[in-house]
């Protein structure tokens, strides 16, 4: 089984997961496409979180969780043994449900994937610092600011500020888990707009629990449920013309 | 209530007391004669205790070059590379280990130290290192507690969005974590401080008390409360107040300590 899709960047076959006894992934498959927004939408603890973190292997972090099945960055298997995590999580980085800055200044935030792969020069730092807060939208109000603590921020500014670290090492994948589940509807459209500019230079997969975002942002959609790929697709298709009973319940509103 | 109550009373009461007893005698002697003049010498009524509180610096600070940093270490390594089950068994350990008698620690220092440093290192052995040693390790669980409970209640989203980035393990815990809990490292450090200053036992079993402005860690020493201690039994007259101005004047610089350690601990939680 290793039918890889051409374009896609990230390529899943039957992957299973476990946490200790119990198993959250059930014989998974997914394609994340290049330069494409890929929704992943389901009832809340289908495992929508568990497969976005398999694509950066934080699911690392939680003792007693086993994979098994292959996870295709660019045609090489992640999980494969000796590959190098830090250098995968540089690559594929990842935008939490809460945003997470550091307590940190708003400038050492943007720079702390390059002070952790060691970059030093003053002025190339200044550089990102200013390239990432612009592409993230933030530039323009902190940029007379920068050594303020982040935490001082807004919420969805500290949103986008997480973005913008992502940004400054330069990732090919960026995933998002609910990235807009902590912030009010004004900020979640900067949000999605951010990602739709975002979409030009960047692969993203996106968790959400708001089907209208999947609807509006994403190219391809994954539903999930109880550990399964229901169905996956086009997201015109997904939700417009679900090929499997239960997504059509699901897209109708009946559960979740 | 009634029991808070009275033992703010009685915390008033010792403050009071001693500093009735003690603040006369800065008047009658001069203070900056007391804290400057270099001879104690009770008989021919020379009270300068220069000597001591530059000995009660030397082995507070070298107490605190030992336990500060195996302590600090001791908590990252507890809370980032051990598994919680055995944290919950090793930190009430740790702490259990703040119990012991500081004469058992003093002991120690003289049976096993002292004859080391005076084989290995020179010197009279009972010295101002010793003391730095026996105190560094003595104040270990202040250090190991606090700044455990500090790392710990850093967020997991913190280390979570360092690892997320790139950042090794050792990377998030170094730039992420500490700074996270500074604050509550720096008070443990404060607070053990303030224990390895007013600590009297241990320290006059092993500092070695003779008294003369020291000039080397091997050199013996004499602190400010090993000298309250060794005299305070026959003392009388003006020499009895000199040593109770010696308590105020320690008293102060421990409650300074504190008021430093709070202030740090209530910055911290401002900020998080
Ligand atoms: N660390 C863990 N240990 C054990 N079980 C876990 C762990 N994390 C998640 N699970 C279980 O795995 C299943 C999938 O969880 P996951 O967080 O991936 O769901 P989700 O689809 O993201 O849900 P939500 O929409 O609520 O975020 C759930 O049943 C959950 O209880
Ligand atoms: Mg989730």
């Amino acid at each position: 089984m290793t039918t890889q899709t051409l374009d896609a960047i990230i390529s899943i076959r039957n992957l299973d997961l476990h946490y200790g006894q119990f198993q959250a992934l059930k014989s998974v498959p997914l394609d994340v496409r290049t330069r494409k927004i890929t929704a992943l939408i389901g009832p809340s603890g289908c495992g929508k979180s568990t497969l976005l973190r398999c694509l950066n292997r934080m699911n690392d972090l939680i003792p007693g969780c086993r994979v098994a099945g292959k996870v295709l960055f660019e045609g090489r298997d992640i999980y494969a043994s000796g590959e190098d995590v830090c250098l995968l999580r540089k690559r594929v980085g990842m935008v939490f449900q809460r945003p997470n800055p550091f307590p940190l200044s708003i400038r050492e935030n943007v720079v702390f994937g390059l002070r952790v792969a060691g970059v030093r020069e003053r002025a190339r730092l200044d550089t990102i610092v200013e390239r990432s807060l612009t592409a993230a939208w933030l530039w323009d109000q902190l940029k007379d600011r920068l050594d303020e603590p982040a935490l001082g921020l807004p919420l969805d500014q500290q949103q986008r500020l997480c973005v913008a670290r992502l940004l400054a090492v330069e990732p090919e994948v960026i995933l998002m888990d609910e990235p807009c589940s902590a912030l009010d509807p004004i900020a979640t459209a900067r949000i999605e707009e951010l990602m739709i500019e975002l979409k030009k230079r960047y692969t993203i997969a996106i968790v959400t629990h708001n089907m209208q975002q999947a609807a509006r942002i994403s190219d391809f959609s994954g539903y999930m449920l109880l550990g399964e790929m229901v169905e996956f697709g086009p997201t015109a298709g997904v939700f417009t013309s679900p090929k499997d009973k239960r997504t059509q319940d699901y897209v109708s509103g009946r559960y979740g | 209530m009634l029991v808070a109550f009275s033992a703010l009373a009685s915390l008033l009461l010792i403050a009071v007391f001693i500093l009735k007893e003690g603040v006369p005698f800065f008047f009658k002697y001069g203070l900056g004669h007391f804290l400057f003049g270099l001879t104690w010498d009770p008989q021919a009524g020379q009270f300068g205790i220069y000597p001591m509180i530059v000995a009660s610096l030397w082995v507070t600070l070298g107490a605190m070059a030992i336990g500060a940093p195996l302590g600090i270490a001791g908590a990252i390594f507890l809370n980032e590379f051990v598994p919680r089950s055995v944290l919950r068994v090793v930190k009430p350990t740790i702490e259990l280990l703040a119990g012991i008698p500081s004469v058992v620690y003093g002991f120690l220092g003289v049976m096993v130290l002292a004859p080391f440093i005076r084989a290995h290192l020179g010197g009279p052995g009972l010295s101002i290192l010793a003391a730095s040693v026996i105190l560094g390790i003595m104040v270990l669980p202040t250090v190991i507690s606090i700044s455990t409970d500090a790392i710990g209640a850093v967020p997991n989203s913190y280390r979570e969005g360092a690892l997320a980035l790139g950042a090794t393990r050792w990377q998030s815990v170094t730039l992420v974590t500490v700074k996270a809990a500074r604050s509550g490292i720096i008070a443990s450090i404060i607070l053990a401080m303030g224990r390895a200053l007013g600590e009297t036992m241990a320290v006059i079993m092993v500092v070695g008390n003779a008294v003369k402005v020291p000039h080397s860690a091997l050199d013996s020493a004499r602190t400010l409360t090993a000298n309250i201690a060794l005299e305070m039994g026959y003392a009388t007259g003006l020499h009895r107040e000199a040593l109770f101005a010696t308590g105020v004047v320690l008293f102060v610089v421990i409650m300074l300590l504190n008021a430093m350690a709070t202030s740090a601990i209530k910055a911290g939680g401002r900020r998080a």
